[in-house]
């Protein structure tokens, strides 16, 4: 149902919802970013509408509320193990039409392949979704290319729009909350193209796996992993365990993320590594998102936001990446005609 | 009903220690579940961390690891063993299938710690030598210091064909040497287009032994071999052992050839 409220009423509602649920949005941060001079805008807690950054790109991805850059797993003793309890509140996350795509990738993996993650589960089945519509395309967003650019999957989507705010809810919550309110058809806004487009090539035969084509990548990448932890669907994680100091029998096994891209991602035993070489990450991690994924699961892993490459430190492009690839895929095949 | 969290390993009793190198013992433990050779446990160790060990033997309640002291967990795992449980999680990865040898002759070449996770399907056809055409278990160690499972020879000799071979024998040593690849050739292997060949070893080895078995007539179908990856979770969720669009603790560590050849790191 469609309303037209204001932002006093939403910010009522946000105040009551704050008994069950930490609210979620993407914040500006005044000169925290790469360089001191530069803002971040990153998930935080708000309790105000006022406090949502809705011009900007997020520079991180929402999936920090679903999966903890580090997570407490369980807590052990010698003899015992338990299950570190969940958070009490639920949470509501603010987030885009992309993001809300980049979701069901985390979903595909968390929840289906071999089987359901239980501390996953357990976030997921107690966050509900907001969506923020785009205007205009961002910087390096390829969304349409991606056929992220609109989500049917929401739980209410909102806008602000000078004093007034628009609300579709698909929450029972919500509509009962805005019951008063003036009706209004509501649709989201969303963007049909994008200044980046990008053409992903069907099939990349594995011999092109060792074309020199990666080797620039190679000497560009300085294995920094951030490509990774601004992307909402890299999902990968290590586990460490750790110990309190002042009773060395009892500590806990936490998950942190960890990044294809980083050194020691793929470390053996007997010092054996796979992929020593930067540009083989590059070539792992390109045809993750663009090919393997999607072989697996049907769909791209890869959602188009373009945070990867506005993170990027040696302003590696992903998309052209992926264009660059889709050239050399088709002069190759013509080639071999 | 919640389901159960698979991350919390749980408490499997020591029933046995045997040891068969200074660094390499098989740990018995209490363990009643539906397992197969070449399906994994994680060890799991509070403060140490995780290790994936596969299923070197399957007994009447109990299931087999055969551990290599090499690290963190493992070197905890040798010097605590007297606590007499370890923690487990798993078993994990698909297994071998004995149905899928069964009926035909086999020929199953190991290199070193990789006899382990194939152990489970010789100790079945050297106890139930009818249920295929021919079994020859062609191995190779290091050196004869190397060598595993050195009981369990004895009682395969009298049912299998064996051959034992080493890298580097020392001056007491009066068995065959060289490379397992060496002893492919002489091979009598009747009947080419259905015989099994199951190669597990390390990269190099498992590279070498299945271009010579492809030389001599097998067919890509009929050969199998187990990978291994770095792995964490064993479930499909730290993406860390997978390999294009396969996950090697879901879809392996055990794959056909013809799959098994597209896998490329
Ligand atoms: C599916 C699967 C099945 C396996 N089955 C078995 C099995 O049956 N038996 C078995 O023993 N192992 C098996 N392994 C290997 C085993 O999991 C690893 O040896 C183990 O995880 C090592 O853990 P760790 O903590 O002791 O070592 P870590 O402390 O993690 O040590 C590993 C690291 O230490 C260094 N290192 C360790 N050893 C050496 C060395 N010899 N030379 C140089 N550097 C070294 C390396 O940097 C390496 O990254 C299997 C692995 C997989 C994936
Ligand atoms: S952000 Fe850039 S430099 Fe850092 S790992 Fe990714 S591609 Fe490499
Ligand atoms: S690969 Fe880059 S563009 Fe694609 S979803 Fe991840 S961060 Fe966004
Ligand atoms: S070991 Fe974690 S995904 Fe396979």
């Amino acid at each position: 149902m469609g309303y037209q409220t204001t932002a006093e009423k939403i910010n009522a509602i946000f105040s009551d919802l704050s008994k069950d649920y930490l609210i979620y949005a993407p914040k500006r941060f005044v000169g925290d970013g790469t360089f001191t001079y530069i803002d971040t805008i990153r998930y935080g807690e708000i309790t105000d509408l006022a406090e949502i950054e809705f011009a900007e790109k997020s520079n991180y991805s929402f999936k920090e509320v679903l999966l903890p850059i580090s997570e407490t797993l369980f807590y052990f003793t010698e003899n015992e193990m338990k299950e570190a309890d969940a958070p009490k509140k639920g949470a509501i996350v603010f987030l885009r039409s992309c993001d809300l795509h980049g979701l069901k990738r985390m979903d595909t993996i968390y929840l289906e392949n071999g089987g359901v993650d239980t501390y996953y589960k357990r976030l997921r089945d107690h966050t509900k979704f907001i969506l923020m519509g785009c205007e205009n395309s961002f910087e390096n967003c390829f969304c349409v290319s991606m056929g992220t650019q609109t989500s049917e999957d929401y739980d209410a989507y909102l806008k602000v729009d000078g004093d007034n705010v628009l609300v579709d809810s698909r929450w029972d919550y919500l509509d009962a909350a805005l019951a008063g309110a003036t009706q209004a058809p509501v649709i989201a806004d969303s963007v049909t193209a994008n200044d980046t487009v990008v053409t992903i090539p069907e099939t990349v035969p594995q011999t092109l796996f060792d074309d020199p084509f990666w080797e620039e990548y190679g000497n560009r990448c300085i294995a920094c992993g951030r490509c990774n932890f601004v992307c909402p669907t890299c999902t990968c994680f290590t586990m460490q365990d750790i110990f309190y100091t002042d009773n060395g029998k009892a500590g806990e096994r936490r998950r942190v993320w960890a990044s294809c891209h980083v050194d020691g991602y793929t470390d053996m035993a007997g010092g054996h590594a796979f992929r020593n070489d930067k540009g083989q990450r590059m070539r792992f991690k390109v045809l993750h998102k663009v090919n393997d994924y999607k072989r697996r699961f049907g769909t791209h892993m890869c959602i188009g936001c373009g945070r990867c490459d506005d993170v990027c430190p040696e302003y590696i492009s992903f998309a052209n990446c992926i264009n660059r690839l889709n050239t050399l895929v088709n002069d190759t095949v013509k080639e071999e005609n | 009903m919640t389901e159960l969290n698979p991350y919390i390993p749980f408490l499997s009793k020591i029933t046995e220690v045997i040891k068969h190198t200074e660094i390499e013992f098989t740990f018995r433990m209490t363990y009643s579940g539906d397992v197969k050779p070449g399906q994994f446990f994680e060890v799991s160790l509070p403060k140490f961390g995780e290790a994936p060990i596969s299923v070197s033997g399957i007994g009447d309640g109990t299931v087999d690891l055969t551990i290599r002291k090499v690290g963190k967990v493992t070197d905890e795992i040798f010097e605590n063993y007297v606590g007499d449980t370890l923690f487990l999680r798993g078993p994990y990865g698909n297994g071998f299938d004995i149905a899928n040898y069964k009926g035909k002759e086999i020929l199953l070449v190991a290199g070193g710690t990789g006899l382990s996770p194939v152990k489970g399907i010789v100790d079945y056809f050297s106890a139930h030598p009818e249920d295929c055409k021919g079994f020859t278990l062609l191995v190779g160690f290091k050196s004869p210091k190397d060598m595993l499972f050195k009981k369990d020879f004895e009682i395969w000799k009298k049912n299998i064909n064996v051959i034992m071979t080493v890298d580097y024998p020392d001056e007491h040593y009066d068995g065959n040497c060289g490379l397992v690849t060496q002893y492919i050739p002489e091979l009598m292997i009747k009947g080419l287009t259905d015989a099994v060949g199951i190669v597990v070893g390390p990269p190099i080895m498992m590279k070498c032994t299945i271009n010579d078995l492809l030389a001599k007539g097998f067919k890509e179908e009929n050969l199998w071999i187990s990978q291994e990856r770095k792995m964490c979770c064993g479930i499909g969720k730290c993406g860390h052992c997978k390999i294009d669009d396969t996950y090697i603790c879901l879809d392996g560590p055990v794959f056909n050839y013809t799959k098994g050849k597209f896998l490329k790191d």
